[in-house]
């Protein structure tokens, strides 16, 4: 059984590679490598398996997730510039595919259990445009 | 392997009618969607590409790539247009949303060398919404 939480952060960032030019930064990435940075109110959704405990007849404990996800992503990440403020984006391009798989490896420590383990994340950057990552083997 | 999907719309009018049935049996099968005038929608297809994220860009895809080839193949083509008399491809099939999104996914793959001429990415998936209520997934690897 699959089961996916919300949750929902606003931040800003810049897509600039720093081995590159600002002619070629600006032709890689357009508008988002405006080194000032821009934002965007991000929408994560992070899908668990597992099978429904035969007491509770619930997965896992949907507020513990909540916990986690708002200690381990939201409170992290919400209202900062991501290059500046959230390793690894001080070396690594804050793109949505860079950030999933950094969400992903942030919360993988925490959902490994017998009950509820991480099986996807997805980013949404814009209503249009999400990236989806299922970890090394996906 | 990362998944990137973007989502993109475009309204057209189509009339879903099979030539091999008759008029009570197309009536019978399609209901509203046979009114031989046509009637047309708010279409949304989701188009999800895979592949490695490349180390100078941090990205698996090239969004405005995509777009254009999207744009070209798709978007223009069909925008604004009756699916049933100006879509090749429906003239010989009914324009459903199956059928719809296998000819989405045979443009996209026919022109995706040009424009993604390396390994990866790789069309995976396209879906389409005739409307909120429903979704139609067809796998690139159905098509040919």
């Amino acid at each position: 059984m699959l089961i996916t939480r919300k949750a929902e952060f606003s931040a800003s960032h810049t897509c600039r590679s720093p081995g590159l030019s600002e002619s070629e930064n600006r032709a890689l990435f357009g508008a988002a490598a405006n080194p000032h940075g821009h934002g965007h109110n991000y929408v994560l959704e992070v899908t668990l398996e597992g099978t429904p405990d035969p007491v509770t007849g619930m997965v896992l404990d949907l507020k513990a997730l909540k916990e986690t996800l708002n200690r381990e992503v939201v409170e992290i990440y919400d209202h900062r510039f991501l290059n500046r403020e959230v390793a690894p984006f001080d070396h690594v391009i804050p793109t949505p595919e860079n950030i999933a798989i950094d969400i992903w490896n942030r919360l993988l420590p925490h959902l490994s259990g017998p009950r509820g383990k991480l099986h996807g994340v997805r980013i949404y950057e814009t209503p249009d445009l999400y990236v989806e990552y299922f970890g090394d083997a996906g | 392997m990362i998944e990137v999907t973007r989502k993109y719309r475009f309204s057209a009018s189509h009339r879903l009618h099979a030539p091999q049935l008759d008029e009570a049996e197309n009536r019978a099968l399609y209901g509203k969607c046979n009114n031989p005038f046509g009637h047309g929608h708010n279409y949304e297809i989701a188009v999800t590409v895979r592949g490695p994220v490349e180390p100078r860009s941090g990205r698996a895809v090239d969004a405005e790539l995509l777009d254009g080839l999207v744009r070209r193949q798709v978007l223009e083509p069909f925008e604004h247009r009756n699916l049933n008399e100006e879509v090749e491809a429906f003239r010989a099939a009914v324009p459903t949303s199956e059928n719809l999104g296998r000819e989405v996914v045979r443009r996209l793959k026919q022109n995706w060398q040009a424009v993604f001429p390396a390994d990866w990415p790789r069309l995976e998936r396209v879906a389409i919404a005739e409307t909120s209520r429903n979704a139609f997934e067809v796998s690139a690897h159905e098509i040919e």
